[in-house]
């Protein structure tokens, strides 16, 4: 794809650029007003990096996710996975990308409730080519021993941490978070910050984490500000903290 | 196993329930299907195997006496190809079994006893021997009603001599599949009419019929014009006394089987259709809801890679096996059901072998259909799924849109309370629903009321006939008319209180082209045992002149009151007279024309005579005047009138109970699977509201009220509506039922409305029950923590 072209050769970071967006812009239309959720949004998610996209709640970050993630499409601008343009993507294409390349942890957790914990890791593994084994996947979030257990009986966040296992057992190149801690106390959000840090590190997978605290932004590679629906700032942390050491 | 596909199995035993109550109604289509088209298909199939193997004719006439030698003019007729030409005679069989004499028909068989049209299929035992008069076989049906068996014999009056004939042989013929002794007979009693095969050379002395017919079997050529032969035929027979030929459609027993056939075949179109529609609703309203709960699931499938075909076809292999377990109950109880029905026909119809079986490619229709129906039902729910967005995964969960109504904005809602408020709202968010609900529950109503209709008619039937019109005690039928004077001797019996005569007159009417054959009835002035009434009970007068006809017998022949008929008299002179149409009666049996006594014997041309003499018997000479009069020479037949109507409501009546059961059983299942499932949807779109409610301090019986009272509702908005309905179709089935043989009364009485009401209501309380029963379990913490 030649419009990116120099920044494969190595960009900034002498890295490749795993996504990259170009003038984003989403309008949701309701009725007779035009809501901007995102008014032209650049950005760059390079390989193995640990991203957090921070930002006031309706500043338009899980619009910008899910347009990554191949969930939605963009009003204009484009998006590039490598070499890929998702945004002349038809519906095939972006369920390949998402069944493929992507792994998303959701705020909700979104486990199917008539399946255990080990069944909707499998609900993955059953339609991906080189898939970790759901039980490994589950150890990974250290939660082997309740794999028999239905969503029901977890609580939020050993759902949570399912939901993880789920989004890592194929091997995904992108994870994609939208607030995975936002309905889970402190405690257990660090525990779940954790599990994806770690992923992040052992299994060098891209990792971008949606949230409104700000505090958490300190484990981050990188840090991009949003607000009103446009990039305010992008921050690189000098040191990256540990989650356990975050407080918020 | 596949996750997606546990997932299935999981689904599909959380709605075990719904699963179910929807399965029995897909069962209730398919097995009416089944059962009501294998019946048609079967007894369709039956009758022309049976036909082809017994050769049964084209045309058939009677005369009075023609000499061989004319049966070669028959064949000269252009378009027949085959004349068969033997006796057949009215006997009389006075029975030891029962009161009053049976009627036999005596019908030749050649010497070879391989008749070359109508011939007979030997169940058991031999022909009769060439020259013995007193052996015959007979038919099966009477033989086993009365239990006579090979060797035995019974007792014939032929031409007024007694003489035992001796069972040699049981048979049936494709001419006699349902026999009865005169087409006013409608009750099909096998006790009461036998056909005896006899050796022709050997009964012919006895009916002085040596080297000479009485009665005709054509079988034409193939594209031959049966209106044309009958035409040369008749005018070819004229001289001889024939009754006027007819073709298959006139034949007795060809025309009941064909009218059962037609009415058959049009039950198996709509009484699957109405199930698989409920069905189709059915399943659109439950995965329409499902596919509403399951916006997250399906949200979070399509983003971690499930392509939206692969997540519309869970859905559709989710109907699929709602869809094959009803097809899996539906064609065994149809095979079942339809093993009673035939059974029940073969009381009536006979042939030579029990004729249900469950074809395959049928079984096979009814399943596609029913997976079509299905999965039209299902079709707007799983479009939506292939609509929905994936981004919807990552949404937090919407809540359900309410809007305020005219009702809040008046403030009238505050009359009904908190739980009145919310049942209101409820139903306002969705008028279809509730409507297409009602309507699935007036159906349920709907089908009982038409499961009892018949019922309600024959009673209404047997009131107006048999007990208002007809007054008598005894009925003694002549063999040929009677001079007047035998009802004065009659009269004179010891125990006879009074007696009246009747006479009927063979005649065909004939108006321009249209014809019928039928009879004119002679009424004397004065009687009081027999009544003219109208299906409504309402007693109408014969006229002093001119002809009374049945309503529908003027329409067949597009006269009116004032109109001229002409009439062709079957009997002594064989006059051709026109008479004036001066009335027409709304009656339910035949198609028939009544005179005063005078001028119908003016007609005809002959002294008073009577054909049918009606009397009242004082009970304790009953048996003794039944027995006198079996002995009188000339008497066909001595009927009590009693024992007409046990017959008719013991035949109809198991029928009846039959079909009532089925389909009171098949409504109450509609009216369950509506109300079940509306009130599970209703659970399951808000149990967390309903939870809710309980957390704030509601009482159960309170939460309980507030989804019970919507379906209260649905259930009271269905009830006029199914009465309505109800009536409607049965309206509509009476007037499908032939109505040359009988017309309904459309009477349904208040038991039966009160009844199918009682149904729908039953049938609400259960599943209220039920779903009362879940929403006592309701886990306040589960429901509240759970989303599903
Ligand atoms: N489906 C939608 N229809 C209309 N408006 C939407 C929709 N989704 C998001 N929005 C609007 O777009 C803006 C950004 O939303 P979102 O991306 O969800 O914000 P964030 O995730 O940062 O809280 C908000 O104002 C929100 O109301
Ligand atoms: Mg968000």
């Amino acid at each position: 794809m030649s419009p990116n072209a120099d920044r494969l050769g190595g960009g900034a970071e002498g890295r490749r650029a795993v996504l990259e967006a170009r003038g984003l812009t989403k309008v949701y239309r309701m009725g007779e007003v035009d809501v901007h959720a995102l008014r032209g949004v650049d950005l760059d998610l390079f390989e193995g990096e640990f991203v957090v996209l921070l930002g006031a709640s309706g500043s338009g970050k899980s619009t910008l996710l899910n347009i990554l993630g191949g969930l939605d499409v963009p009003t204009s601008g484009r998006v590039h996975y490598r070499e890929h343009d998702l945004t002349e993507a038809d519906d095939g294409a972006l369920t390949r990308y998402r069944r493929e390349h992507v792994g998303f942890v959701f705020q909700f957790y979104n486990l199917v409730p008539s399946l255990t914990a080990r069944e909707n890791v499998q609900l993955v593994t059953d339609i991906s080519d080189n898939p970790l084994d759901p039980e490994e996947a589950l150890a990974l979030v250290g939660l082997s021993e309740r794999s028999d257990h239905f969503p029901a009986q977890l609580s939020g966040g050993e759902q949570q941490r399912v939901s993880i296992a789920r989004a890592i057992a194929k091997r995904p190149d992108v994870l994609l978070c939208d607030e995975p801690t936002g309905a889970l106390d402190f405690r257990t959000g660090i525990l779940v910050l954790d599990v994806i840090e770690r992923v992040n590190r052992e299994l060098g997978t891209t990792t971008a984490i949606i949230t409104h605290n700000a505090p958490i932004a300190a484990i981050a590679d990188r840090v991009i500000t949003i607000a009103d629906g446009s990039v305010l700032s992008e921050v690189r942390n000098a040191t990256k903290a540990r989650p356990a050491d975050v407080r918020w | 196993m596949r996750a997606l596909d546990r997932k299935l199995l999981r689904d599909l035993w959380r709605l075990k329930g719904q699963v179910a109550t929807i399965a029995a109604v897909v069962a209730c289509g398919i097995a009416s299907f089944v059962a009501l088209r294998g019946t048609f298909t079967s007894l369709r199939e039956s009758q022309a195997a049976y036909y082809e193997q017994q050769r049964f004719g084209d045309v058939f006439a009677t005369l009075r006496r023609a000499p061989e030698s004319l049966k070669a003019r028959v064949e000269e007729i252009p378009g027949v190809a085959l004349a068969y030409t033997r006796l057949a005679e009215t006997v009389m069989l006075p029975m030891d079994d029962m009161p009053e004499p049976a009627v036999g028909r005596v019908v030749s068989l050649p010497a070879d006893g391989v008749p070359p049209l109508d011939g007979i299929y030997l169940v058991s035992g031999r022909l009769p021997r060439v020259g013995r008069a007193d052996e015959a076989v007979i038919l099966e049906a009477f033989a086993t009603a009365h239990s006579l068996s090979l060797g035995g014999r019974i007792p014939a009056v032929l031409n007024g001599t007694r003489r035992d004939v001796r069972i040699v042989g049981i048979g049936m013929s494709p001419e006699f599949i349902f026999a009865i002794s005169n087409p006013l007979d409608f009750t099909g009693d096998p006790k009461r009419f036998c056909v005896l095969w006899m050796d022709r050379s050997a009964v012919a002395p006895t009916f002085r019929m040596e080297g000479a017919f009485d009665d005709l079997v054509l079988r034409l050529q193939p594209g031959a014009s049966e209106a044309s032969v009958i035409e040369a035929l008749d005018r070819l027979l004229g001289p001889y006394g024939a009754f006027g030929a007819v073709g298959r459609s006139k034949q007795i027993s060809h025309s009941m089987l064909e009218g059962e056939l037609q009415q058959l075949e049009g039950m198996a179109l709509w009484i699957p259709a109405l199930f698989l529609f409920v069905a189709a609703f059915l399943l659109n309203v439950v995965l329409t809801r499902l596919v509403y709960l399951q916006r997250p699931q399906i949200a979070t499938l399509q983003a971690i890679g499930y392509p939206s075909w692969r997540i519309g076809a869970h859905f559709v292999e989710l109907v699929s096996v709602v869809v094959v377990v009803g097809a899996i109950v539906g064609i065994a109880l149809g095979a079942y059901l339809g093993r009673g029905m035939s059974a029940l026909y073969a009381q009536y119809f006979h042939f030579p072998e029990s004729f249900f079986r469950v074809d395959p490619r049928l079984a096979a229709i009814a399943v596609l259909v029913s997976v079509v129906a299905a999965l039209v039902g299902a079709l707007g729910a799983v479009r939506s799924i292939l609509r929905l967005v994936p981004a919807e995964a990552m949404r937090p969960p919407t809540p359900l849109v309410y809007r305020l109504g005219l009702v809040e904005r008046l403030g009238l809602d505050r009359i009904f309370g908190g739980s009145g408020r919310m049942v209101l709202r409820e139903l306002r968010r969705q008028p279809v629903r509730t409507l297409l609900s009602s309507i699935g529950i007036a159906l349920g109503v709907a089908i009982v009321v038409v499961g009892r209709f018949q019922a309600d008619a024959f009673e209404e039937l047997i009131d107006v006939q048999f007990f208002r019109a007809w007054r008598e005690d005894l009925s003694v039928a002549f063999v040929t008319a009677a001079p007047a004077r035998v009802v004065r001797e009659l009269s004179q019996l010891p125990g006879v209180e009074l007696a009246e005569g009747e006479r009927y007159v063979p005649v065909r009417y004939r108006a321009g082209p249209r014809f019928r054959d039928s009879v004119i009835v002679g009424h004397a002035d004065d009687l009081e045992l027999r009544r003219l009434l109208d299906r409504d009970g309402v007693l109408v007068p014969v006229p002093e002149e001119g002809l009374l006809l049945s309503a529908k017998l003027a329409e067949l022949l597009e006269v009116r009151p004032g109109d001229d008929v002409e009439v062709e008299v079957k009997e002594g002179e064989r006059r051709v007279r026109t008479v004036r149409v001066s009335g027409v009666i709304d009656d339910t049996f035949g198609l028939m024309g009544h005179m005063r006594t005078a001028p119908l014997h003016r007609l005809v041309g002959e002294e008073q005579r009577v054909s049918l003499v009606v009397m009242r018997v004082d009970a304790r000479s009953m048996d003794d005047v039944q027995a006198r009069l079996k002995e009188m020479p000339g008497v066909g037949a001595v009927t009590r009138r009693m024992s007409i109507i046990e017959r008719f409501r013991a035949q109809s009546g198991e029928t009846m109970l039959f079909f009532t059961a089925i389909l009171t059983a098949f409504a109450a299942i509609i009216t369950i699977g509506v109300v079940y499932n509306n009130a599970r949807v209703a659970l399951s779109l808000r149990g967390r509201d309903l939870a809710s409610l309980r957390v704030l301090g509601f009482t159960r019986r309170e939460i309980s009220a507030v989804l019970l009272g919507e379906l209260g509702i649905q259930v009271l908005l269905a009830l006029p509506l199914g009465l309505w309905l109800g009536d409607a179709m049965a309206r509509l089935i009476a007037s499908s039922v032939d109505p040359e043989q009988y017309r309904l009364p459309v009477h349904i009485s208040a038991r039966t409305y009160a009844f199918a009401a009682a149904v729908a209501v039953v049938s609400g309380i259960v599943s209220a029950l039920f779903v009362r029963r879940r929403l006592d379990k309701l886990d306040l913490v589960e429901v509240l923590k759970e989303r599903e």
